[in-house]
């Protein structure tokens, strides 16, 4: 059984004419467990929104979204909240760490909506993103670089079944952006963690074995420029 | 450990706001406190303070001004009365004690009081007599004084020291008398009136140089101690509905009681004008909680995004309005502390009634938990706020 399934899923918003946009429109997508598969996704192919779906951030208009066994299209907030604080880790483009919180502390905060706090499992996953040295330094004491590795770290805290990347390497150098997704992929290999990883960073995109083209999948994406 | 620890780093990232809305608290709370406990203070103190007696016989007056005037030693005396009502009063069945005092002099602004040395058998509280602590009791006839151990400290007298008395209740240096008196003892502390008084013979005043010859027989007021207070009922009877050239004030506590029913209104408007402070300091929790909505949604998405509920957030913003308050009325002790300090030492000089900023009163516990209630319950409107912060749009960029 995959471990996350997804058919005729589709998130349209209101549009200024009172019509509804539609951004998402995807029959079918299929994920099996420890799978890292990447989603080729430009500029308004709506990959956001597909993957804050996947997390439960937004309830999808029909469809069906079943994670883990779990069929989430039906839950309520609370519920999809549940889910994601124990199943599912998030990698932001911009980090997303919490500015007023150590590296150690977001991490932390990581586990506590989950599993519950485990500061010896926090260390040892900010040691394994080398990060040791730096656990109690702010995020604006940190380079790019390390912030994305606290962002990794604070994704696996949970020990997710699936992590999903939205342009993880989108703000970092070639360097970087090479060395954090080996670290990615490393990390989640090693958790037993699947991962969802969408770009549109073709250097990125050639890393993976299995690469899937959003504007393909998604009927409501805007067609690439050719 | 999540809910404080959020709570905690808030209230760390927004210093300036915790800060200066702590402080509003602090001084509300510490306000609405010291308000009411020197009000409740000072009504207790007031009207069961008679300084060991239970009526005053003066001349023809409010009996509220002779109370003020013989117990309080504020206000002018109303008038003098002959040494004769005195020795009547003092001989009837149903007096325990009768002193007769004489006023018109003062020491920069401290009453002299002429009396009897019976002053010294007055239990002014169960148990305590006017004991003197330094040196001896005054002898009659003697140009000797024993000062109230509040007015020695204040105008720095101590035994042997000598002093020339000034005319009149209110301070006038060129009223000055020729006659010298030595302090010749000093009074153990009180907590009444008598302890911002000098007191002397009774002779002393009524033979001072430039008073009235016609002074010489005559006293200011008399006061007197029943052997059973009910009996006092009789006595007014007789000098207050049969009489018309004296006047009897029993008991004490009701003629003070009747100065604070006439002042009550303003006890009225001062409690509602504490609460107004009060309800627009935890309206500024409100108003500082709600203006960092924006700058807070982000966090708020990142949180949400992490797996926390909405109802988690809505709680900590709630325990953070909670908190400013905890930490406001925690500084409103020393607010309250500083005002009943200050209140207590007014009173006291312009009294001689003592209040205690440190007695147990229940609005003690009764305003920190309404300041915190409040602050938390103000806090029920930006926390509704960040419950429907919207997580996706808060989490950039969005393609």
């Amino acid at each position: 059984m995959p471990l996350l399934e997804i058919s005729n899923l589709k998130k349209a918003y209101a549009a200024p004419d009172g019509g509804a946009n539609v951004v998402v429109d995807v029959p079918e997508f299929k994920l099996d467990t420890q799978a890292q598969v990447a989603l080729s996704g430009e500029s308004g192919s709506g990959k956001t929104t597909f993957l804050n779906l996947i997390a439960g951030i937004l309830a999808p208009d029909t469809g069906s979204i079943k994670l883990n066994g779990l069929e989430l299209a039906g839950l309520r907030e609370s519920a999809r909240d549940r889910v994601r604080a124990t199943t599912i880790g998030y990698i932001f483009q911009t980090f997303n760490l919490l500015q007023g919180y150590t590296a150690l502390e977001n991490v932390l905060l990581g586990m506590s909506f989950g599993p519950g706090a485990d500061r010896e499992f926090a260390k040892a996953l900010l040691k394994r993103v080398g990060l040791d040295a730096k656990l109690n330094h702010l995020p604006r004491q940190l380079s790019t670089g390390q912030q994305q590795r606290v962002a990794v770290a604070r994704a696996l805290a949970n020990r997710p079944k699936l992590v999903l990347a939205d342009e993880p390497t989108g703000n970092l150098d070639h360097t970087n952006a090479r060395e954090s997704l080996k670290l990615i992929r490393e990390a989640c290999r090693e958790n037993g963690a699947a991962l969802l990883l969408v770009s549109h960073d073709r250097e990125v995109l050639g890393q993976f074995d299995a690469v899937q083209e959003l504007h393909k999948l998604n009927r409501a994406a805007e067609q690439p420029v050719s | 450990m999540t809910l404080p620890l959020i709570v905690a780093k808030s209230l760390r990232q927004h210093l300036l706001s915790t800060v200066v809305t702590a402080a509003s608290i602090a001084l509300a709370g510490g306000l609405l406190m010291a308000v009411w406990v020197v009000k409740t203070q000072s009504n207790d103190a007031f009207t069961k303070q008679n300084a060991g007696f239970d009526a005053v016989l003066g001349a023809r007056s409010a009996k509220l001004q002779l109370v003020l005037n013989a117990i309080f030693h504020l206000e002018a005396s109303p008038g003098n009365l002959p040494w004769t009502d005195y020795e009547d009063i003092a001989k009837n069945a149903a007096v325990a004690l009768a002193l007769p005092i004489a006023v018109g002099d003062n020491y920069h602004g401290y009453r002299l009081v002429g009396t009897t040395t019976n002053l010294f058998t007055v239990e002014h509280a169960p148990g305590r007599k006017y004991r003197v602590a330094e040196g001896e009791e005054f002898a009659a006839g003697y140009m000797e004084a024993v000062l109230g151990s509040f007015a020695a400290r204040q105008l720095k007298l101590k035994v042997g020291d000598k002093f020339h008395p000034y005319h009149g209740l209110n301070f006038d240096e060129k009223q000055k008398h020729d006659e010298l008196y030595v302090v010749i003892g000093i009074l153990e502390p009180s907590n009444t009136p008598a302890d911002r008084v000098i007191w002397i013979p009774l002779e002393g005043i009524q033979n001072m140089k430039g008073h009235d010859a016609k002074s010489a027989a005559e006293i200011s007021a008399v006061l007197v101690k029943l052997k059973n207070p009910i009996a006092g009922r009789g006595l007014e009877l007789m000098y207050n509905k049969q009489g018309n050239r004296l006047t009897f004030a029993w008991p004490i506590a009701q003629v003070v009681a009747e100065l604070f029913g006439k002042i009550a209104w303003f006890d009225k408007v001062l409690e509602l004008v504490v609460w107004l402070v009060a309800a627009v300091a935890t309206g500024s929790v409100l108003a500082s909680i709600y203006n960092s909505m924006n700058e807070r949604r982000r966090d708020i998405a990142i949180l949400r995004a992490l797996g926390a509920r909405a109802h988690t957030i809505f709680l900590a913003v709630v325990l953070e309005c909670a908190a400013i308050a905890v930490l406001g009325m925690i500084a409103a002790f020393a607010v309250y502390l500083g005002i009943t300090t200050v209140a207590a030492h007014i009173i006291r000089t312009e009294t001689g009634v003592v209040l205690d900023a440190f007695a147990w009163h229940p609005i003690l516990a009764w305003a920190p938990a309404a300041m915190i209630g409040l602050s938390a319950l103000a806090g029920v409107i930006p926390a509704v706020k960040a419950y429907r912060t919207n997580v996706a749009e808060n989490l950039v960029p969005v393609s």
